[in-house]
């Protein structure tokens, strides 16, 4: 049985009382300086991109160093995935998804390659050869010219091909009636 | 070169190669009894252990009756009989490479509703990190009113809950050929289980969420430092944040030492090894809810943010790699589930979809959890073909291949929910009726 007073259950009560201001204190305050060290997501628009800038050139040492092993030398694909070309194939049936085809933003590019890439040792390139490399990709699949720099500004100018292609979910989309019985003609 | 609109670590096709033979061994070889399956499972020991298994049966007295057995304290940390080494995770030989990738748990070989966790099914993006506890912190902020750093210890001294889930990845599996051959193969990436820790509920209003706050983003601290974006309003319904399965610390391939929790949600949103939370006004459109996991469809739109898991089932016995050993007497068995709430009724058909009964529900029937279902059933030698369909509380229907081909073609990768029929010939082998 259950004790109730003033409505409450007793367990209830207890912890209304034990939390201030409906808090239980539990935790410290988390300083500007570690969350600038870790709050390393950019959004689609280029917010939080940081200072720093890199070439198409240096973006191809970069690359050639540190990601054609996995995806080619020229973004083609192996270990890793295809990051270049597909742009017309996303509506046929052997659609190839690149960045270049598929990706609706590019400053995603830039936090996906600072956050997880390469993949032996993430978090390793400096921003300005994250920049380069991004440049290098963009480059690659006909987005930015030879001889462009990228920095927070121009990088979240480029407007990619896919990008009013998303849209929401519509699901449920599939009505089975659940047919019980003499199925097998109504199929 | 890859010319495949999927994800390589996700797809099924690849791992299909793999035909998983030691845990289709063990299932036909359940229907056969267990000495023989020892006996088979022991490889070289084959004679020995047959001559041994006539010494062993009435009316003889067994040989593990003549002697003590193994002592208190050869195993602090239990593991299973050495005649189960069979029943493992089911991961391809055959993938491109394994820092990316998945493993599947071996459905056919379970019963009940809770996975064990050596054999939850794993996907992870970046490898499985090694994190001390002790160094481990969850920092919380973006629009809140006051940012915060959470010690292991603080995140265990919150009032703690304990609720029993399903995890599915979304590309569970794809809708290309090839099929697979075993409940594992088809559906193997779910598990469920029992988990225990916070209500994210409670965190968040710790921090004090701005009203402008529609978003948490959260990020894992692996190797890929995985983010994914999830509307608040799930963060204060059912959202956990979670630090033990079924009883024990998480393992390190389930996000030791605290994953996110979203009953119901895609597996990759169930961020693991979670480090950050940031409450944001709009999603991050992050790579893995951008360029993967979003799903394609044959006029080149492609849905986003398609987070629930729909209402699926699948009959694990008899199923692929299975042989029904004689007629008679055989208990279909099988597992259904819903992202959006409990499973109101599973229909079995045994006559390639001609007819449906419903079958049994197996008690407890859980939302956003595993359900067992059985129905006894008399095999007449016949070739068959048997399949199970879900309801679940919002009286969805779970569909037919053919109907979610026709609504998503073939290139969505994602969300696959499709009925699975399995085929039984006249000797009894249970193979896929898709393939």
């Amino acid at each position: 049985m259950i004790a109730v007073v003033s409505g409450l259950p007793v367990h209830a009560q207890a912890e209304t009382q034990l939390k201030e201001n409906g808090r239980y204190g539990i935790g410290r305050t988390a300083t500007p300086a570690e969350i600038a060290g870790w709050n390393i997501d950019i959004d689609r628009n280029g917010g939080n991109l940081p200072p720093g800038r890199g070439s198409v050139a240096h973006g191809r040492e970069v690359f050639d160093q540190q990601c054609a092993a996995c995806h080619g030398a020229k973004g083609e694909g192996g270990v890793g995935d295809q990051l270049v070309g597909g742009q017309g194939t996303i509506a046929t049936p052997k659609p190839v998804r690149t960045v270049g085809s598929y990706w609706p933003y590019a400053p995603t590019l830039f936090d996906y390659i600072r956050r997880a890439m390469p993949q032996n040792a993430p978090q390793s390139l400096g921003n300005d050869d994250v920049y380069a490399v991004s440049a290098y990709i963009l480059h690659l699949n006909g987005l930015i010219p030879a001889d462009a720099t990228l920095d927070a500004g121009a990088l979240s100018a480029i407007k990619m091909p896919n990008r009013n292609m998303f849209v929401g979910d519509p699901r449920p989309d599939v009505k089975n009636p659940a047919c019980v019985t003499d199925c097998a003609g109504k199929k | 070169m890859m010319t495949e609109p999927t994800d390589p670590d996700d797809n099924p096709a690849l791992d299909m190669a793999s035909d998983n033979a030691a845990t289709s061994r063990r299932g036909f070889l359940r229907e056969g009894g267990a000495l023989i399956g020892g006996a088979v499972l022991a490889g070289g020991l084959k004679g020995e252990a047959a001559a041994a298994g006539a010494d062993n049966l009435p009316p003889n007295i067994p040989e593990w009756m003549k002697a003590p057995g193994d002592p208190m304290g050869g195993q602090p940390y239990g593991t299973p009989s050495p005649f189960e080494n069979g029943v493992v995770k089911n991961i391809s030989k055959n993938l491109k490479q394994y820092i990316s990738a998945s493993g599947r748990s071996p459905l056919g070989d379970l019963d009940g509703i809770i996975t064990p966790n050596g054999l939850f099914y794993e996907r992870h993006h970046g490898g499985v990190p090694t994190i001390d506890p002790e160094q481990h912190r969850l920092m919380l902020h973006g629009l809140v009113e006051r940012p915060l750093v959470f010690t292991m210890e603080d995140i265990r001294r919150f009032p703690q809950q304990s609720r029993i889930h399903f995890i599915e990845c979304s590309g569970n599996p794809a809708y290309t050929k090839p099929y697979g051959k075993t409940a594992s193969d088809v559906a193997g990436l779910l598990s469920c289980a029992e988990w225990s820790g916070v209500s994210l509920k409670l965190v968040l209003q710790e921090a004090g969420l701005q009203p402008e706050a529609k978003w948490i983003v959260a990020e894992g601290a692996d190797a890929a430092a995985l983010t994914r974006s999830i509307p608040v309003e799930k963060c204060l319904d059912d959202a956990m944040l979670v630090y033990s399965q079924n009883g024990e610390r998480l393992r390190p391939q389930q996000g030791y030492p605290l994953r996110l929790l979203l009953p119901g949600f895609e597996g990759n949103m169930n961020v693991k090894w979670l480090r950050r939370l940031k409450a944001v006004t709009e999603p991050a459109y992050s790579r893995e809810e951008t360029s993967k996991y979003t799903d394609l469809m044959p006029d080149g739109t492609a849905r986003e943010f398609t987070f629930y898991m729909e209402a699926k089932s699948i009959i694990t016995r008899p199923s692929g790699g299975q042989k029904l050993k004689q007629p008679g007497f055989h208990e279909i068995s099988g597992i259904a589930w819903s992202g959006h709430g409990k499973i109101k009724r599973v229909d079995v058909s045994v006559d390639d979809g001609n007819s449906w009964q419903p079958a049994r529900l197996q008690e407890p029937v859980l939302t956003r959890a595993l359900t067992r279902f059985r129905l006894p059933w008399q095999w007449d030698g016949q070739p068959a073909v048997i399949q199970s369909r879900a309801i679940d509380e919002t009286d969805y229907v779970q569909p037919t291949f053919a109907e979610l081909l026709a609504a998503r073609g073939e290139n969505s990768f994602y969300h696959n929910n499709a009925v699975q029929p399995w085929r039984i010939d006249a000797q009894g082998q249970v193979t896929n009726a898709n393939a």
